[in-house]
């Protein structure tokens, strides 16, 4: 993976200072707080609920043990020894103390981490396919592209003031795993017919208040263009996104207004000028960077099936690993969804267990997933049993991969001072019942996402079934969301009608999934069956 | 006779060019297209920059506006003109702050005028703040990858 | 009834206007009147506080009760971790927040 050479690390240590001296200046008196708070929120530190809130980005989700530990360390020591995997492959802490703060960016700064721009309305950390590098589906490994982008992207001079935040995604195979139409920019890394590398641009996508899919406005960008276009997609956005109404800020309501095709165009004015401009980074840096990432040596001639005398540990191993680019190896996905448990939540101590894991089993690597798990990304097929065996006795050996207990929550009105109502609770009280009442395995893939309020953290529209906290004169209520989908078959889900109070949606999503089970045809996941029937049958069982 | 709205050379707290600052009073980009002997122009967060480039060679001032920090659109601007050739005096005025200096200053700018002076030594830790730049701007600077690279 | 509100400004922790100086408790609040600004204007420029407000709040004997859930979930801490709340010991934190 990425290591930084010194030029890297003297940008972080300088971030530090920078940020040390901003605090002083705040705690002294010399910043108001209006003026403080871009400046704490390009450095991840929110106030949320709580206490400030701190967000540490994980680039492209890749992280090594050493930095899982020291994550794990940050809990103990200026935390309440756990943290919060999110949606966006960060982690965030939730008591954090502003006075600690730069001692922390020191810390994360000591293995190579940062908080820079997780938060604000700049380009935020990039996100990435969690089984980059592994996947046997991969054109290549879509991380250099990444890390390419998050150099171009970090401390931007032109773009750290954008009409509103700003989210990259790069995958580089056909399934996507990232959400890639879902972001303000998603990238996709392809081969065109000549045989050469290049990158489509899908421009305008994202979740929040209008949700939209991206649509492609360039199917190929040479690679030695690539930053180039991304800039040029980034002036239009800073000159002529929406400045007077912040729900109408983001690039997606640019690119709706403006028509695709007016955008694009606009684009390619400004890339032909830039294009003069000489900005592009030469190739010889993508490969330098592609040098980090290059493939661990996997052993050959090894077993391609394991044991499966041990059921428990045969359903984990069926229902929690990922086909791997290597014969005898896979990705293990270690669930962060333990039934009743909080989604995305990891005590210092799993954290220092995932660490030790990676080292021994998986060269050193483990991922963030988007999902709120922990992927090991290659692990030999052969020490899955063992594996299993450590992840059980921590509490993080949930067989429930993309089934129903495999719950996004967003942290919701229990941290979030934005939330409407609570997610977690929701969330704990459905995997309960469906772990309970037996089901899970029976309805196979269903993903099912909770946000807290219309600002989408938690993928509700891009739900199988999605739930909507909402206020309700001052009660919590949720709404129903079916048919969403953030593969590559983009679809935004629909609401199905009046909402539900707390213990109503987890009926809901019970006689939501009894629709499926009475109309599903062979083979159908959720999804389908809800695509080929539609709404209808869902509203009368709910509502009729 | 257009509105005047330029600030005055002794609102200058930063200047990194030679010579006496300009004290043209600015224009509004619509008044400067008008006439043909104005010399200074203030652009505003919603004026388009490019307006100016058949212009360029009888301008020795354009002061950009940011009437709130938050409002970025004054970074393009800057560096549109620094991209098509301009050479003058390049001054932002309004809100700005400590914090936006050296961002400011790697899109072309040259003088500051904010509103509400600024901590001398503050701004000066902000201007010398970044030991290397990721990216090529409208400075000088050498990003990151034409070092890593040996090229200039 | 009004009560004060905000974040310390070192520890971001939540805390309730006394009349004296802020508390991590809601019970040691102190109803405010109407006119709040100048009291907020002072302890914020002290920097005794950060970003005070002013929220409707009912009491009884056992308290005071923020009107919003929002308010009461500040008050206490997250229902999800009944450990990390003001009131570890109390089983029923969780309905007192609801
Ligand atoms: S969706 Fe809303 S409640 Fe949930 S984390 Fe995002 S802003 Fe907070």
């Amino acid at each position: 993976m990425y290591l930084y050479d010194q030029y890297d690390q003297a940008m972080v240590d300088a971030r530090v200072a920078e940020f040390r001296d901003q605090t002083e200046r705040r705690l002294k008196g010399a910043l108001s707080e209006e003026q403080f708070r871009p400046l704490r929120l390009m450095n991840g530190l929110y106030l949320q609920l709580h206490a400030y809130m701190l967000r540490v980005a994980v680039p492209y989700g890749t992280l090594n043990s050493r930095q899982m530990h020291a994550l794990a360390d940050i809990a103990d020591k200026y935390d309440r020894g756990y943290g919060h995997f999110t949606t966006r492959q960060n982690i965030q802490y939730n008591w954090i103390r502003l006075e600690d703060a730069p001692d922390i960016l020191a810390d994360l700064a000591a293995v190579e981490m940062h908080a820079i721009q997780t938060s604000g309305n700049c380009i935020r950390n990039i996100s990435s396919d969690h089984f980059a590098g592994a996947a046997a589906d991969e054109l290549v490994d879509p991380r250099p592209y990444a890390e390419l982008l998050r150099q171009w992207s970090s401390f931007h001079p032109e773009f750290s003031y954008l009409p509103r935040k700003f989210k990259f995604a790069v995958i580089a195979s056909d399934t996507d795993r990232a959400a890639m139409k879902l972001h303000d920019i998603g990238i996709q890394i392809v081969r065109n017919h000549a045989g050469e590398l290049g990158a489509s641009f899908y421009v305008g996508g994202g979740m929040g208040r209008t949700p939209m899919i991206a649509p492609c406005i360039r199917d190929f960008v040479p690679l030695d263009q690539l930053i180039t276009y991304a800039e040029a997609c980034l002036r239009v956005y800073n000159r002529y996104g929406r400045r007077d109404n912040k729900f109408k800020a983001r690039i997606k309501i640019l690119v709706h207004e403006l028509g695709q095709d007016e955008y694009t165009r606009q684009v390619e004015a400004e890339f032909a000028h830039m294009l003069e401009q000489g900005i592009e980074p030469p190739l010889a840096e993508l490969e330098r960077i592609k040098g980090y990432f290059e493939q661990p040596v996997f052993e050959s001639g090894l077993a391609a099936d394991f044991d499966r005398s041990d059921p428990d540990f045969a359903l984990w191993a069926d229902r929690n690993t990922h086909a791997h680019k290597a014969a005898g190896y896979v990705s293990a996905v270690i669930s962060l969804k333990p039934v009743g448990g909080i989604p995305g939540d990891a005590s210092a101590a799993q954290m220092h267990l995932m660490a030790d894991l990676a080292r021994e089993y998986s060269f050193d690597e483990c991922r963030v997933m988007h999902t709120q798990n922990i992927v090991l990304p290659h692990v030999r097929i052969a020490d899955l049993h063992a594996l299993w065996t450590q992840l059980e006795a921590a509490g993080l050996g949930s067989p429930n991969l993309d089934t129903i207990e495999d719950i996004i929550a967003c942290p919701g009105l229990d941290y979030c001072s934005l939330a409407n109502a609570r997610s977690i609770p929701i969330a704990q009280k459905i995997s309960q019942r469906f772990a309970q009442s037996g089901r899970t395995a029976e309805l196979g893939e269903l993903k099912l996402k909770i946000s807290g309020c219309i600002n989408a953290c938690g993928h509700h529209h891009a739900g199988h079934i999605g739930i909507l906290g909402v206020d309700r004169k001052g009660k919590e209520n949720y709404q129903l969301l079916l048919g969403g989908s953030e593969a590559q078959d983009t679809s935004l889900a629909k609401i199905t009608g009046p909402g539900f109070d707390e213990d109503g949606i987890v009926n809901a999503v019970e006689k939501a999934t009894d629709v499926y089970l009475a109309n599903r045809a062979e083979g159908e996941r959720f999804l389908d069956t809800y695509r080929r029937i539609g709404m209808e049958p869902f509203k009368e069982a709910l509502y009729g | 006779m257009a509105e005047e709205l330029g600030t005055s050379p002794d609102e200058v707290q930063f200047r990194f060019r030679d010579g006496e600052p300009v004290d043209h009073a600015a224009v509004t980009v619509d008044s400067f297209l008008d006439q043909s002997n104005a010399t200074a122009v203030r652009i505003e967060p919603g004026d388009d920059a490019r307006a100016l480039l058949p212009h360029l060679e009888r301008l020795a001032l354009v002061e950009v506006n940011f009437p709130v920090f938050g409002d970025g659109r004054g970074y393009s601007a800057a560096r549109i003109l620094r991209e098509a050739g301009y050479v003058g005096e390049l001054r932002a005025v309004g809100d700005v702050l400590i914090d936006q200096l050296s961002s400011m200053r790697r899109c072309g700018f040259d003088s500051f005028a904010p509103d509400k002076r600024l901590d001398e030594e503050d701004a000066r830790a902000a201007f010398e703040r970044w030991p290397e730049v990721y990216q090529p701007a409208a400075d000088a600077r050498r990003p990151i990858w034409a070092k890593r690279h040996g090229q200039d | 009834m009004n009560i004060l509100t905000g974040n310390d400004l070192k520890s971001g922790a939540v805390v309730w206007w006394t009349g004296e100086g802020w508390s991590i408790h809601v019970n040691d609040a102190i109803e405010v009147g109407d006119d709040t600004d100048a009291t907020c204007a002072r302890e914020e420029a002290a920097r005794n506080v950060n970003l005070p407000y002013a929220i409707e709040a009912t009491r009884d004997a056992s308290g005071w009760r923020p009107a919003h859930i929002k308010e009461r979930v500040r008050a206490i801490g997250p229902t999800v971790r009944p450990d990390l709340t003001l009131k570890p010991a109390d089983p029923d934190i969780g309905n007192w927040v609801i």
